[in-house]
């Protein structure tokens, strides 16, 4: 397994490469110059050649690339223009909350999801089956930052039971967590049922009740971890699409973290923070990607068969 | 009959449609249905609450909600259906041109999808609003592109499909060119289920269209959008939460009718095969 | 003493569709029936009617009864039934290929047998596992158990399905086109350890096929279905010798004989209807060389004929 790692590792280089030309050139078709908000008003044309050869503004695009990679590869990010801070000092302040909130987000996305998937495939056109799916569908047609807004009228506002907005303890977290998970929950829930009544039909269920197994053993045992393989997969496919959410919800709540500094820095034209942020997503969409390799491997021997 | 119409026997499939009829046909005809105006600011009425004069109550300037409502359906519409179109029709031609010429175009196009479908439609479409500039033409554009991805995939796997198949093998033994067997033969084969993802589509990128409103970057003030009413966000939540609510509540309802709708379409097509894997 | 399996005018539906219209017969203690029938003539149905499992695929029971060693299979509560199947009644499906769970090592999937149905620890498990892998003839049984699935060849499989129909200790075994999906060398030899297993156990055995070779090989009676019917049924010697059926000798007819050049295998003209489309009368008419107006008109009574029976209007032996 070793070697197909560092095969699949290597083969996140030139994606990453791919990725980096496209984040820093369409940074560079962002109109508003970042300059000008740094002038005083009527400042002399050679202070304005002076701070762009400052921020490295006055080179050929290629070059500024091939600068920004090799600091990037080295850590540094740049300085942001606005707050005149190491970007690397924003990020890494942002960095831990996204995180947080992503994390649990994910875990609660998957482990609501799955429960909710499998009670709805056992019970497969009873009512619960469509209470279940009928609630996933108007889970997954909310704008998440509408559902922030509405939890935030219902449990802040009319209830009291958690605080509108910070990044104040474990109580700020429940309804961002919730706000993200809601979605994630309906993607997995749905994933769930789709491929635990596909796997009931497969061949190998129907030896397993000729077996004499019981119907509730062979799905929880047999069927569910056929089920969690394409799970897993779209899930892994999809952690920059719970990170997306993460960026509107952050906003919502107003949480420090990459989606307000991504939509903060959009609005001041910072390009160095824009670049990290949208660099920091991308990593996490490839690691994303490669758990999903993995946890399949781990979960599928023909898989791990195929990677030799 | 046809299939668009057969999906309205199904009970759910009836109603939804019903909703998005009438939806459609309120942002048509929005000034018959109203006596106030979306963009005139009657300061000493703003926050009222619902009542016999204002359905749906008043915003923070005095504006009537369900005007703003209606009107907002007319942008939210307008904008999510035409990028919607743009995307698809990009797309197919993207996927069409990547499953039939094949080779390192086909390669070219399958990374770049790939690519791009990982990573999320919110964020393309903020970056491409910030290149673009905000207003309804750059959030169009932005949603569009932001799609284009989608219906590539699904066109080339339909094609894919198609490929194999023994009536373009025998079209293809009758000396049809290229040409003639792409336009004649596959892509009208692949226009059912690209067309009812397209209209599935068109409900997420309402919500998009609501999200890019919500920060502000869609319809500018005054002209209403039903996701740039909400803009003013958690302040109003204390104030006046109908305000947020409600077009919350328009999105979330229309959205799910599409679904609704689009499903018993799928049923009525008999298509769900051919359109899994778009999970 | 009553048959192990009976099915007495058994009649099933998937829906509102009847798929099987009165089956009846019968697998003695100690012996082999051979149910015969094209593709969608409703063998695979019966075997699920057999063991209890319609459910799964939407079937039921719509008239008619089903008997285990005398007891109504439809009088059992499913706990009784499920301690029927894998205990006392062994299934072999048709795709060996498709039949064993692919993320569950091997020896697993046949100790759950014995562990659930004789009650033995993991070890007596597996040890009885290895046991039956020896017995039928498998190398390394040790290692066979430790591997997956997709390690093993279609022939290998199909033993293992074979060694977990047999981990109960079952009185019945009942074999769906056990040899379909495999190259033809290894189909005799899946054949000769489900006939040996008879001689040697006392097992008795449901084997549904289409090949008449196979049933002549090693079966002691035969049923033949046809469109959901049963067309005849008897000892498979008479039968061979003097089929009264049309259809019966139809299937006969397409075993290669030795001397016959290639090619010429009397085929049957035309195919097995759709449920939908069952024709009136006998639903062999459209494709019987014997027809007559009365096979159109009325479906022909299964009646005695020797030792066993038949349902033809025109049971005459052709000449």
């Amino acid at each position: 397994m070793l070697p197909w790692l560092i095969k699949r590792i290597l083969m996140l280089v030139p994606v990453f490469l791919a990725v980096s030309v496209v984040i820093f050139s369409i940074l560079h078709f962002i109109p508003g110059d970042p300059i000008d908000n740094l002038l005083k008003i009527g400042s002399s044309p050679e202070a304005r050649a002076e701070m762009e050869a400052r921020y490295g503004l006055d080179r050929s695009l290629p070059v500024q690339y091939g600068i920004w990679l090799s600091n990037v590869l080295q850590g540094d990010l740049g300085t942001a223009i606005v707050a005149r801070r190491p970007v690397a000092d924003l990020i890494a302040q942002a960095l831990p909350h996204s995180l947080r909130l992503g994390g649990l987000a994910l875990l609660f996305s998957t482990v609501v999801g799955v429960t909710l998937g499998v009670v709805a495939a056992l019970s497969r056109d009873r009512w619960s089956d469509r209470a279940i799916m009928g609630g996933v569908l108007v889970g997954s047609t909310m704008p998440s930052f509408w559902l922030g807004l509405i939890l935030i009228l219902v449990f802040s506002v009319s209830l009291g039971w958690f605080p509108v907005s910070g990044a104040r303890g474990w109580q700020s977290l429940v309804l961002p967590v919730l706000t993200i998970g809601l979605g994630g929950t309906a993607l997995v829930a749905r994933i769930t049922r789709v491929s635990m009544i596909e796997a009931s039909g497969r061949d190998f269920v129907t030896l397993l009740h000729a077996k004499g197994l019981s119907p509730l053993r062979i799905q929880l045992r047999h069927v569910l971890r056929h089920a969690l393989i394409p799970v897993v997969t779209i899930l892994a496919l999809r952690i920059g699409w719970i990170l997306g959410g993460a960026v509107t919800v952050e906003v919502v709540f107003a949480r420090p973290g990459l989606g307000t500094l991504l939509i903060k820095s959009l609005a001041q034209h910072d390009y160095p923070v824009v670049q990290a942020c949208l660099l920091m997503l991308a990593m996490a969409v490839m690691l994303g990607t490669l758990m999903g390799d993995i946890l399949q491997a781990l979960m599928d021997p023909r898989v791990r068969a195929a990677m030799t | 009959m046809i299939a668009p119409l057969r999906a309205f026997r199904h009970p759910q499939g009836g109603l939804a449609g019903c909703w998005l009829i009438l939806v459609i046909a309120a942002a048509l005809a929005a000034p018959l249905l109203t006596p106030y105006a979306y963009d005139v600011q009657n300061l000493p009425q703003a926050y009222q609450p619902a009542s016999a004069r204002h359905w749906l109550g008043t915003d923070e300037f005095g504006r009537d909600l369900l005007t703003r409502l209606i009107y907002g359906a007319r942008t939210s519409l307008s904008v999510s259906a035409t990028a919607i179109s743009i995307s698809v029709l990009c797309g197919m031609v993207l996927g069409a041109a990547a499953a039939w010429f094949g080779g390192w175009l086909d390669r070219a196009v399958t990374m770049v999808v790939d690519l791009s479908w990982s990573f999320p439609e919110i964020l393309i479409a903020l970056i491409l609003v910030a290149i673009i500039g905000p207003g309804t033409t750059g959030v169009m554009i932005a949603i569009a592109v932001a799609y284009i991805a989608q219906f590539t995939r699904l066109t080339r796997a339909q094609i894919m499909m198609l490929k194999g198949e023994t009536f373009i093998e025998a079209a293809r033994s009758l000396g049809a060119g290229n040409a003639h067997i792409l336009f004649r033969h596959l892509l009208p084969n692949a226009l059912a289920p690209v067309l009812v993802s397209a209209m599935l589509a068109t409900g997420d990128a309402i919500i998009l269209e609501a999200t890019l409103g919500f920060f502000g970057l869609g319809a500018q003030p005054p002209v209403p959008s039903w996701g740039g009413m909400m803009s003013a966000g958690s302040a109003l939540v204390f104030k006046a939460p109908w305000v947020i609510v409600f077009p919350g509540l328009a999105v979330a309802v229309t959205v799910v009718a599409i679904n609704l709708y689009g499903d018993a379409l799928i049923t009525e097509l008999d298509i769900r095969s051919r359109l899994r894997r778009e999970a | 003493m009553s048959a192990l399996l009976e099915l007495q005018s058994v009649s099933v539906s998937i829906g509102k569709v009847a798929l099987l219209d009165g089956i009846g017969l019968a697998v003695e203690r100690g012996q082999i029936l051979g149910l015969v029938g094209e593709s969608g003539s409703g063998k695979s149905l019966t075997a699920m009617a057999a063991m209890g499992l319609l459910s799964l695929i939407g079937g039921r029971v719509t008239a008619g009864v089903v008997r285990f060693d005398g007891q109504d299979m439809a009088a059992m509560t499913e706990v009784q039934r499920r301690k029927l199947r894998g205990r006392r009644i062994g299934f072999v499906t048709q795709n060996p290929m498709t039949a064993l769970d692919p993320v569950q090592r091997i020896g697993e999937q046949v100790d759950i047998v014995s562990r659930l149905h004789l009650g033995l620890s993991r070890a007596d498990a597996r040890a009885r596992t290895l046991h039956l892998l020896t017995q039928l003839r498998i190398p390394e049984a040790a290692t066979v158990a430790e591997a997956w699935p997709h390690q093993l060849s279609g022939g290998m499989k199909q033993r293992i399905v074979i060694a977990m129909a047999l981990a109960g200790d079952p009185d019945l075994i009942i074999a769906d086109e056990p040899t379909t999906a495999l190259d033809v060398t290894v189909q005799a030899q899946i054949i000769q350890i489900l006939g040996n297993l008879v001689r040697d156990r006392g097992v008795s055995l449901l084997l549904i096929t289409h090949d008449m070779s196979v049933v002549a090989q090693v079966c002691d009676r035969v049923a033949v279905l046809y469109a959901g019917r049963v067309a005849e049924e008897g000892p498979v010697s008479p039968i061979f010798a003097a089929p009264a059926h049309p259809y019966t000798a139809a299937l006969i007819g397409c075993i290669p004989q030795e001397g016959m050049a290639k090619g010429s295998l009397a085929g049957i003209p035309g195919a097995v209807p759709s449920a939908m489309t069952f024709p009136a009368g006998c639903r062999f008419h459209p494709r019987c060389p014997r027809a007559s107006a009365a096979c159109c008109a009325s479906q022909p009574p299964i009646l005695p004929r020797g030792e066993g029976r038949v349902a033809c209007h025109h049971p005459e032996v052709a000449a």
